[in-house]
């Protein structure tokens, strides 16, 4: 396995309730979960399970009903550039050129080593060629790439991915797989990454956390014990995904 | 009569094959012909009405053509120019920062809306006599009726801009860091900016609409003058639709203008058809 064994992400207890109408509504029901560094985890559900709702809470944005977020061993208290995340859609600005998206947390560093940083983000990601480019010239898996550039230049420890290919077609969301791998493989940040796609999970994760319906609760954890690259054919991948089918309560045949 | 009849058969039959033309000619030729058949109609109901008081086509045209002369035009229009750049421009400086700062904070919001609405309904008319009691009879006062008019379109405008930025963009921006002048700098105004400036479009058209009523301060000159002049020396009822015309075409070109603003590199975004 290509984890380190030092947690990284420590979820404790943490639940969430929404108001609906003055009644209570539990989205996620006491999540206790340790991600390790450099660990790439998948949290796979189906939607309105409350994954999407874990995710911000990690990051920041949002604050837990009860329980809490330690990262490093600090409680999390609002967003921050150790940490960053990556939207589904139209997260990176259109109002923006690719240079200057990727560019966004690097403001503090001197003008040479910006430079080199973007740079060096804008090639890692395959956008060497289109740092003038404004997102609206640009194709969607292209523009995901930029998200993904405009996270990594930060050097940040743990990456959070909203289902970030969700709006993309299906053959360009597998080249992106591999790329999001191979990248992940360079770097070594943390990664969570949020889907409801059950091949999208197993092609990318060392564990894959199953949710229930809402309330959002850990049905189980699967391990990928395949490596890098994975060959979507092998017997054994096809008994993880019977497993996380399993988990999910679905039946695999149709 | 015979040239009503022909003007309109020449606006039918071109619109007749405007099918099969490119879209580029026809963005062109419609326009063109619909005004064209327009004119048709107004000569044809001069004709048979058989007035002796509402100017035919011809007769409009032809007092254009007599303004131009006289010189008188040219200072008409710089006069009018003059007066909405300036209530238009002391507008779009006042109410854009008015409008993002009603916009982003919830409190300013609450404190300022009401208001706001409560004056915008007020029509430029109703503020003549209080623009001539402060101001006098002059520029000034017709430069704050125009001023007063395209504000309000332009803080509503900006106001709902800022209010509509979605809020992937403003976590973003929280998530690499960006808090106070630089947050409003790099996020809100570039991601209010479309909506601002087709804001800037509609109070540009309004404040060139009130015109004719910011010039009934007792001004002296400008197109708006012009109307009002032409009616009550003599009735010469051609010279005030010339100067209606005229209206309508500068209006056209000023929408044009400010129409320029979208095409920059920063806020193509906000106009693409998806």
């Amino acid at each position: 396995m290509s984890t380190t064994g030092q947690p990284k992400v420590r979820f404790e207890r943490v639940t969430k309730d929404f108001e609906r109408r003055g009644e209570a509504l539990r989205v996620l029901d006491p999540i206790d979960l340790v991600v390790e560094a450099g660990e790439f985890v998948c949290l796979l559900g189906p939607s309105g399970c409350g994954k999407s709702t874990l995710l911000n809470i990690a990051g920041g944005f949002e604050a837990p009903s009860s329980g809490r977020v330690v990262i490093d061993g600090e409680a999390v208290q609002g967003p921050s550039p150790q940490r960053v995340f990556v939207f589904q859609e139209y997260g990176i600005f259109p109002w923006a050129s690719v240079w200057d998206n990727v560019g966004l947390g690097l403001r503090a560093l001197a003008k040479d080593l910006q430079y080199e940083r973007i740079q060096a983000t804008i090639d890692l990601v395959g956008l060497t060629g289109f740092e003038k480019s404004y997102p609206m010239e640009l194709s969607g898996g292209m523009k995901q790439r930029v998200g993904v550039a405009r996270a990594l230049a930060v050097s940040p420890d743990v990456i959070y991915m909203d289902e970030p290919f969700g709006a993309l077609d299906s053959l360009t969301r597998l080249t992106m797989r591999a790329e999001l791998i191979r990248i992940w493989q360079t770097r070594k940040p943390t990664i969570l990454f949020v889907t409801h796609d059950v091949d999208e999970s197993i092609q990318l994760a060392d564990r894959v956390v199953v949710f229930s319906p809402r309330p959002g609760r850990i049905a189980g954890i699967v391990e990928v014990d395949l490596p890098h690259p994975r060959d979507l054919g092998s017997s054994r991948y096809g008994e993880i995904k019977n497993q996380l089918y399993e988990l999910l309560g679905v039946r695999h045949s149709v | 009569m015979n040239l009503a009849l022909l003007l309109g058969l020449a606006a039918v039959l071109s619109l007749l094959p405007a099918g099969k033309l490119p879209i580029s000619v026809q963005r062109w030729l419609l326009p063109l012909a619909v005004a064209l058949l327009g004119v048709a109609i107004w000569h044809g109901a001069c004709a048979l009405t058989q007035t002796t008081i509402f100017p035919t086509p011809l007769e409009s045209f032809a007092a254009i053509f007599e303004l131009a002369r006289s010189s008188r035009l040219w200072n008409d229009v710089v006069a009018s120019l003059f007066r909405v750049t300036w209530g238009f421009g002391l507008a779009a400086l006042v109410g854009i920062p008015l409008g993002l700062w009603i916009g982003w904070r919830t409190r300013s919001f609450l404190a300022f809306n009401p208001l706001v609405q409560g004056f915008r309904p007020i029509s430029p008319i109703a503020w003549i006599p209080i623009a001539i009691l402060w101001f006098g009879i002059g520029d000034i006062s017709a430069i704050f009726l125009i001023f007063l008019a395209s504000i309000f379109p332009i803080v509503v405008g900006t106001t709902a801009a800022v209010q509509n930025i979605p809020q992937v963009y403003v976590r973003s921006a929280s998530n690499f860091g960006l808090t106070g002048f630089e947050l409003f700098r790099r996020v809100v105004l570039p991601a209010a900016m479309p909506q601002i400036i087709t804001s800037l479009r509609i109070a540009l058209g309004v404040a060139w609409l009130v015109i004719v009523a910011a010039e009934m301060v007792g001004m002296q000159s400008g197109l708006g003058y012009l109307v009002s002049d032409a009616r009550n020396m003599g009735k010469r009822y051609d010279l005030v639709v010339a100067a209606m015309i005229l209206i309508g075409l500068i209006g056209i070109v000023l929408d044009v203008l400010v129409r320029q603003l979208q095409n920059f590199d920063e806020v193509r975004w906000g106009f693409a058809k998806r």
